[in-house]
């Protein structure tokens, strides 16, 4: 590997004390410590390090800096990685993307050899491979596997952790070149917090990399912003900047939402390629990118280097390459009347005037074609080191809300207005010296001119679009995906404009070729990042780990954990009806309404009426919204004259602190709603043994005529002061037990100890599920719907009509009932074995879906499968047959019922 | 959206801190007037310029207030506890 790098010097990134080893396309590799991927399997002799995106032609190294996708490889596994931005590390994996069989010998090339032939052009597949039809799925298969960039595996799974952070800083720059390092030092050195985002390996930008004549000044710079206390992330990218300045940055596994007073926008220029014949051959380098493996990396870029270019900028790339040890043969300087002599003094052939024509070459460069005026001239060279001079990074400031203008005598685009906060220096504002000169009119070669690397369009490309009607930048960059690519048109987007003005006949330096759309992200961002972890964190409740331990099968249950069943949910549902459950019910919705008006603004909420509840009792409730739908339920117990605490569902619960305490915005009564879900646990103790075994827990009076089915009271139980409440969501006598979530693990222990004698048994969700079903209670959002209202609901009993305040839902609920019912909620069995899925349709006489089943359970009390239905009124009589469609193919015979399945005169909960 | 809004509890803070809770609207109270309830129901101004909107502080206070805000610049022009809110500036050139 020695022989390809250059003899040691200052400002060189490697540690040649060091060698690192890695895996290269199954064979080992090795470079030093500060090497990156590119720049070890460079120095070990690789040229081609990817095929093109569609006619897989082979690519080697050109920026040497992140911009192209010229050296995209998958490392250890992850596809898309840009092998000149990554260090290397001892035992890495690296491999190519997309070629078959090998990067040397890529079938699919010969797709590109074919093209003229072929018509492979862009939009070929659209009207190559729509005849005859029923075939497209196949070429589809083909040519997906042939373009693309790397395959996902989707067995991969990620085991790192991504994360979110939120930065507030006073200064953010974006760019740690010459310009933004001292952006940076001088708002540090005023005391301001600063951050600064570097992209690359280096900081300095062009002093990095621009030769040993800038080391001093490097090393100054770099003392200085250390010195003011600057925060450097690196390596680390800007994604984009959104509205308010809002910057995500991205380094390693985390995301960094950067929010500062003030954006410096310090992202510099980027190095333009030049178009001409096979100007993607490996061998064709940028200026900066020979340059940047020249003095950072030490190596020799190859042997006999021809440099081309357009600007000044390719003549001190000459300069410098030669200074550097590498054997610069001529520069073709496009340009007939710049000045040559610094080129000639350093004995290099200068030919002023000559523009490229075509590379020579099939794997790598051989040699070059150089003209003027209709003469043609042949160099040798095994290295093409372009320049076609460079274009400020200025689309972060267009992301920004930042204006961008063309400016005629620097020839490109600049920043304009800027918006509040936000400040453009160094090459992006514009600024450098070095102004990009327009390249001549690419050349009719007959072979391929690429103007973007990333989607292999070409001239031809580009002037069969045009030629279709597609006559715009925009226009056609949408139908041939110039821009498009990696890249985001770092590479392309200045030469797409100029070939366009070319075909068009448009001035190139003139506004109206216009400037394509800049989005994010700015650059590739893995999805894992923008996944990273959210703020929601999970809830358990105060008994989590006891479930956890007897078997509870924890899932999800929107934020919460909750137990689905223990194992053997039909026993559970046994054990309420025959003896004694406990459920953890602590994730219901729990606010306390506490005021003058406490009565009077839940009147105004619910359409029940709760103005006229007694004392120690509890109501249950449904909540509508002012179109009258149903949006939740629960049940309100009327603690004081004052006080009521109301429960909701599970779910329900931010929603409906929201929905109370914006209602009470808008009226301003003359009460309080606290949200205490999380502080409170709750239990329900089911079954018919709840009373005997509750009471060997308190002195409370249980019986019957004192505590009666719907009352509610403060009772102390083991101890535990606890609000409970007499209801029966799940069918058997049962007693809901409020109290505060620190005494939760040591009330349910006492309870699950009081009902041994009673073969207790922990019931889960699903349990809940069957009980409830059986006694037809509703679950909102399951079995209504954004379009349920009560009366439909088959709650009309709920709804005071005649309340003689206003409340949320009324005139909507009035206009439903002149309207008159349309559909009903009923329930239905079927008898013959047959458990019909929920969300299914029930089919009318006509055979057409009629219905909607909301909930399906067998009941392995009741001996069927039972469940509720949404029915167009006239299908809903008691007893009507029903048909349910079944995806086996048949229909389930049902019959519909208005009656609780279980204990329809509610005779167990009122024991 | 990314823009800055201040809550008057709390400051100013990422407007995603916060619930968005729609046009301040005026409420229909009669269901006589069927075209006016189901206009306040199910149709909004999605206004195009100045427009007064209910806001909630979730991550924060857990408080409700109004906005006025201009929605095709999201410039927040004044915030204010609910129903606080000072007339509209009169409209550019008007």
């Amino acid at each position: 590997m020695a022989e390809r790098r250059l003899a040691q010097r200052q400002g060189e990134l490697i540690d040649r004390s060091q060698e690192v080893s890695f895996q290269w396309e199954g064979r080992e590799v090795t470079g030093y410590a500060g090497d990156t991927i590119a720049s070890a399997l460079y120095a070990a002799g690789t040229r081609v390090f990817s095929r093109s995106f569609k006619y897989h032609r082979p690519r080697g190294l050109m920026c040497c800096s992140g911009q192209c996708p010229n050296c995209l490889v998958e490392v250890d596994g992850q596809p898309t990685v840009r092998a000149c931005m990554t260090p290397v590390e001892q035992g890495m994996d690296v491999k190519h993307l997309n070629a078959w069989p090998s990067l040397q010998r890529d079938f699919l090339h010969l797709v590109g050899r074919l093209t003229p032939s072929f018509g492979m052009q862009v939009g070929f597949y659209y009207k190559t491979f729509i005849h005859p039809r029923r075939a497209w799925p196949l070429y589809e298969k083909i040519l997906r596997n042939a373009a693309g960039l790397g395959k996902l595996d989707p067995e991969h799974r990620r085991t790192e952790r991504f994360d979110k952070v939120h930065r507030h800083v006073d200064v953010l720059v974006i760019g740690g070149g010459e310009a933004g390092l001292e952006a940076a030092a001088e708002a540090a050195e005023q005391g301001r917090h600063v951050a600064l985002v570097e992209e690359g390996l280096a900081l300095g930008g062009q002093l990095a990399w621009g030769g040993p004549r800038s080391n001093g000044r490097l090393t100054a710079l770099i003392e200085r912003v250390n010195a003011a206390g600057v925060e450097i992330l690196q390596p680390a990218y800007a994604g984009g900047v959104y509205e308010g300045l809002l910057v995500p940055v991205f380094q390693g596994r985390t995301m960094h939402r950067f929010r500062p007073a003030e954006l410096v926008i310090a992202t510099g220029s980027i190095e333009q390629p030049l178009v001409f014949g096979n100007n993607d051959l490996p061998g064709v380098m940028l200026a900066s990118g020979a340059r940047r493996l020249v003095n950072q990396f030490r190596l020799m870029p190859w042997e006999q280097a021809v440099v081309l270019t357009s600007s000044d900028e390719g003549l001190a790339a000459a300069l410098d390459l030669a200074d550097g040890g590498v054997n610069v043969l001529a520069v073709a300087d496009s340009r007939r009347g710049a000045d040559g002599s610094a080129i000639e003094d350093a004995g290099i052939e200068y030919l002023a005037g000559f523009q490229p024509w075509q590379a020579k070459g099939s794997k790598a460069v051989t040699g070059v074609v150089v003209t003027r005026d209709g003469e043609h001239r042949t160099l040798a060279c095994d290295l093409l080191v372009m320049s076609g001079g460079s274009v400020g990074q200025t689309a972060l400031v267009s992301q920004g809300g930042g204006g961008i203008r063309y400016d005629r005598d620097q020839r490109r685009y600049v920043p304009d207005s800027l918006p509040d906060g936000m400040r453009v220096v160094g090459a992006a504002a514009g600024s450098a010296a070095a102004a990009g000169a327009v390249p001549a009119q690419a050349p009719k070669t007959g072979c391929k001119q690429v103007v973007c690397f990333c989607e292999d369009v070409t001239t031809k490309d580009i002037a069969l679009s045009l030629d279709e009607g597609f006559s715009s930048l925009e226009l056609s960059k949408r139908y041939t995906t110039v821009t498009m690519g990696p890249c985001q048109g770092r590479m392309c987007h200045r030469n797409s404009g100029l070939v366009i003005a070319d075909q068009l006949g448009l001035d190139p330096d003139s506004q109206r070729v216009g400037v394509t759309t800049s989005r994010p992200p700015h650059n590739p961002t893995s999805f894992s990042l923008l996944a990273a972890r959210g703020y929601e964190p999970v809830k358990r409740t105060s008994t989590h780990h006891w479930h956890a331990e007897h078997g509870g099968k924890m899932l999800w249950a929107g934020d919460w954990k909750r137990p689905y069943d223990y194992g053997d949910g039909d026993s559970e549902v046994d054990a309420v009806h025959e003896s004694l459950g406990l459920i953890d019910v602590s994730t219901l919705g729990k606010l306390i309404v506490r005021g003058p008006d406490a009565a009077a603004f839940l009147e105004r909420l619910y359409p029940n009426r709760f103005g006229d509840m007694k004392l120690a009792r509890v109501r249950y409730g449904i909540v509508c919204g002012d179109d009258g739908s149903i949006i939740d339920d629960g049940t309100v117990a009327r603690l004081s004259e004052q006080e009521y605490y109301v429960t909701t569902t599970s779910s329900g619960a931010g929603g409906m602190e929201q929905w109370f305490t914006w209602w009470n915005a808008v009226w301003k009564m003359d009460c309080e709603i606290v949200n205490v879900t999380s502080t409170i646990a709750a239990f329900n103790l089911a079954g018919p043994n709840a009373r005997t075994a509750l009471s060997t827990l308190t002195d409370f009076d249980l019986s019957n005529e004192a505590f009666p089915y719907l009352g509610a009271g403060h009772a102390q139980i083991a101890g535990v002061p606890c609000l409970v409440l007499r209801i029966g969501f799940v069918g058997e006598l049962g007693y809901e037990l409020h109290l505060p979530a620190a005494a939760g693990e040591h009330l349910w222990e006492k309870l699950m100890e009081a009902g041994e004698p009673h073969a207790v048994k922990p019931f889960g969700l699903e349990p809940q599920r069957v009980l409830r079903l059986e006694k037809m209670h509703i679950i909102v959002g399951q079995d209504t719907n954004a379009e349920s209202n009560p009366l439909e609901a088959g709650m009309p009993w709920i709804v005071k009509l005649d309340k003689e305040s206003d409340w949320i839902g009324r005139y909507a609920i009035e206009w439903y009932k002149r309207r008159g019912n349309r559909l009903t909620l009923v329930g239905w069995e079927a008898q013959n074995g047959g458990v019909p899925i929920e969300g299914t349709q029930v089919v009318g006489a006509d055979g057409q879906p009629a219905g909607r089943i909301t909930s399906s359970r067998f009941s392995r009390r009741l001996g069927k499968a039972i469940g509720i239905a949404w029915l167009p009124v006239e299908q809903s009589e008691e007893g009507t047959a029903i048909r349910i469609s079944d995806p086996k193919g048949s229909t389930i015979p049902a019959t519909v019922t208005h009656k609780a399945f279980y204990d329809p005169d509610g005779e167990r909960l009122r024991s | 959206m990314s823009f800055i809004l201040s809550c008057p509890n709390c400051g100013p803070r990422a407007v995603d801190e916060y619930a968005y809770g729609g046009e301040v609207t005026e409420r229909a109270r009669t269901s006589g007037d069927e075209r006016a309830l189901f206009h306040y129901l199910y149709f909004r101004t999605n206004t195009g310029g100045d427009q007064r909107e209910w806001w909630f502080h979730s991550s924060g206070c857990r408080e409700w207030f109004q906005a006025e805000r201009n929605t095709t610049r999201n410039e927040v022009l004044q915030v204010a506890r609910p129903g606080e809110l000072a007339p509209s500036r009169e409209p550019a050139g008007g």
